[in-house]
């Protein structure tokens, strides 16, 4: 059963990098090297860099100035910061905080740790499809409230919120909301003053660009703290000397995410539903996840009954496919995964879940591949487990 | 992560199926956890004649359930009862430490199934 074919569909666990987007890094490694803190004029280049990159992110995202975009090294720090950095600098107005209950572990364990500080901590549920509950939001609102923290869009299941509506919610109570826009940015289009986001997680390697590089908009005249003291680089908000490579291939997959990620939602949106019709329907007993058109392009979120996630993954591995899954035998901690909990899904419906997350490399080719070999993989294990009904086994 | 032996038989288990009219059965674990198997056992002059088995669960539960089935054909009810989770484990050629626990449960589903046939047994002779 081996195969020569590789098709990778796990793009939400990791990017390659954009070709041009090296081509664009590799200067600041080998000659423009200088630290754009130095006055000379080897750091003068590297500092021009740095802020042309911002600004390109500060557009993407439309930010009312480059000044709001603040470099990190990543969504995880982002989140870390905006999340306690707020809270933190306004104990004097409330110790509460709110968040959803399918937020990235980056953004539960953050809020788990302010609980562990004395604050008070709430998660928002939400509905079968994934989308938070607004009139939860609206009742857990009180004047000590300082934080609210919304992703724009769910990894797993692939489901956007409504952040205008939970910006406006957020906005009556004077709290600040933060938006982690991981995975959303550079797939569909964010603009957080429309939307009424305060602060905004974005990610390189979600855009093409490189691993280690993120960033956190933080809107005027929001009221925070640094998570990291030091120089004083980035307005004194993330000291440390600037990963300048990083900083300009982030800069450069934000040009191209800008000016590409149209066309290429609307053909992975094509590639999408074809594979979410392919899988459901080759196959009985077999879902989707998440909400069926309020979702990322790139997002195919399935599950198949009676059989388990990471067999499905070993068995599409042997097949040349790359994917990823919400079971227990694939988390660190043993337990399904909270956001396919969340949404009400039981425990064994959760383990027999698979998560294709497509990119800019997948062709039809590959849809047509995994849609032609899923069922065979699905028929082996459900022929295996004592928990299939007779009638699909005969 | 895991070795080629057990990648080996989760590629062609050995023993899968049921056994009609078996004379033990034995289930472990449950859906909730991720991990279920059920052990069929044919019983001929006190030796595991035929032993078949069930799984729904990860790679590991399913290579640990069709190495039982691999080391206890053939033995003796007493032998076959003292093949250990560590045995199972061993015969795969190790498992990963975080599957020893929740995956490698085909050495008590085999000793479940034993012990039914020991209560059916019972249950005949009254």
């Amino acid at each position: 059963m081996s195969t020569t074919k590789r098709i990778y569909l796990d793009h939400t666990a990791g990017k390659p990098i954009d070709p041009r987007v090296i081509d664009a890094m590799l200067p600041y490694m080998t000659v423009a090297y200088g630290n754009p803190a130095s006055l000379h004029s080897f750091g003068q280049e590297p500092r021009e860099a740095m802020e042309e990159a911002r600004a390109i992110i500060a557009d993407l995202i439309n930010a009312e100035k480059k000044e709001s975009v603040i470099f990190t090294s990543g969504a995880t720090e982002s989140n870390n910061m905006a999340i306690k950095g707020v809270a933190n600098r306004n104990i004097d107005r409330g110790k509460h905080a709110i968040t959803s209950s399918i937020e990235h572990m980056s953004v539960i364990n953050a809020f788990k740790f302010l609980k562990t500080k004395g604050f008070e901590v709430t998660f928002i549920p939400v509905d079968k499809y994934g989308i938070v509950k607004l009139e939860s939001l609206e009742n857990e609102l009180t004047e000590k409230t300082t934080i609210v923290s919304i992703m724009y869009a769910n990894g797993e299941i692939g489901t956007i919120q409504p952040i205008k509506e939970i910006s406006e919610i957020v906005h009556k109570k004077n709290a600040s909301l933060h938006v982690d826009a991981t995975v959303a940015n550079g797939q569909v289009p964010v603009d957080v003053r429309r939307e009424g986001i305060d602060l905004l997680t974005l990610s390189s390697n979600d855009m093409y660009g490189p691993k280690g590089i993120g960033a956190l908009y933080i809107k005027e005249g929001t009221r925070m703290e640094p998570l990291i003291h030091g120089g004083g680089q980035e307005r004194g908000l993330r000291s440390g000397t600037e990963n300048l490579p990083g900083i300009v291939g982030f800069g450069k997959a934000a040009e191209l995410a800008k000016t590409e990620m149209q066309l290429e939602g609307e053909r992975q949106i094509r590639l999408r539903d074809r594979l979410i019709r392919g899988l459901l329907d080759s196959t009985r007993y077999s879902f989707l996840n998440g909400h069926p058109n309020k979702r990322l392009p790139d997002n195919a979120a399935v599950r198949f009954n009676f059989i388990e996630g990471e067999a499905m993954l070993l068995s599409l591995d042997m097949m040349g496919v790359a994917a990823s899954s919400g079971s227990a035998c694939t988390t660190k901690t043993l337990e399904p995964s909270h956001v396919l909990l969340a949404t009400g899904l039981k425990h064994e419906e959760a383990h027999g879940s698979l998560l294709f997350t497509l990119g800019k490399q997948n062709t039809e080719e590959d849809i047509n591949y995994v849609i032609n070999v899923m069922p065979g993989i699905v028929k082996r294990l459900r022929a295996m487990s004592p928990l299939t009904p007779k009638e699909l086994t005969e | 992560m895991y070795s080629q032996k057990v990648m080996e038989h989760f590629r062609n288990p050995h023993n899968m199926g049921e056994i009609e009219g078996a004379d033990g059965v034995g289930t472990v674990g449950n859906p909730v956890c991720g991990d279920m198997m059920t052990i069929y056992i044919k019983v001929k002059e006190n030796r595991l004649e035929d032993i078949k088995f069930k799984t729904f669960g990860c790679g590991a539960a399913i290579a640990t359930s069709s190495m039982i089935t691999e080391l206890a054909k053939g033995k003796t009810l007493e032998e076959a009862i003292k093949i250990t989770r560590k045995d199972v484990a061993e015969a795969l050629e190790g498992l990963p430490p975080v599957k020893m626990h929740c995956s490698n449960l085909a050495a008590d589903a085999l000793r479940a199934a034993i012990e039914d046939y020991h209560e059916k047994k019972k249950g005949e002779k009254k």
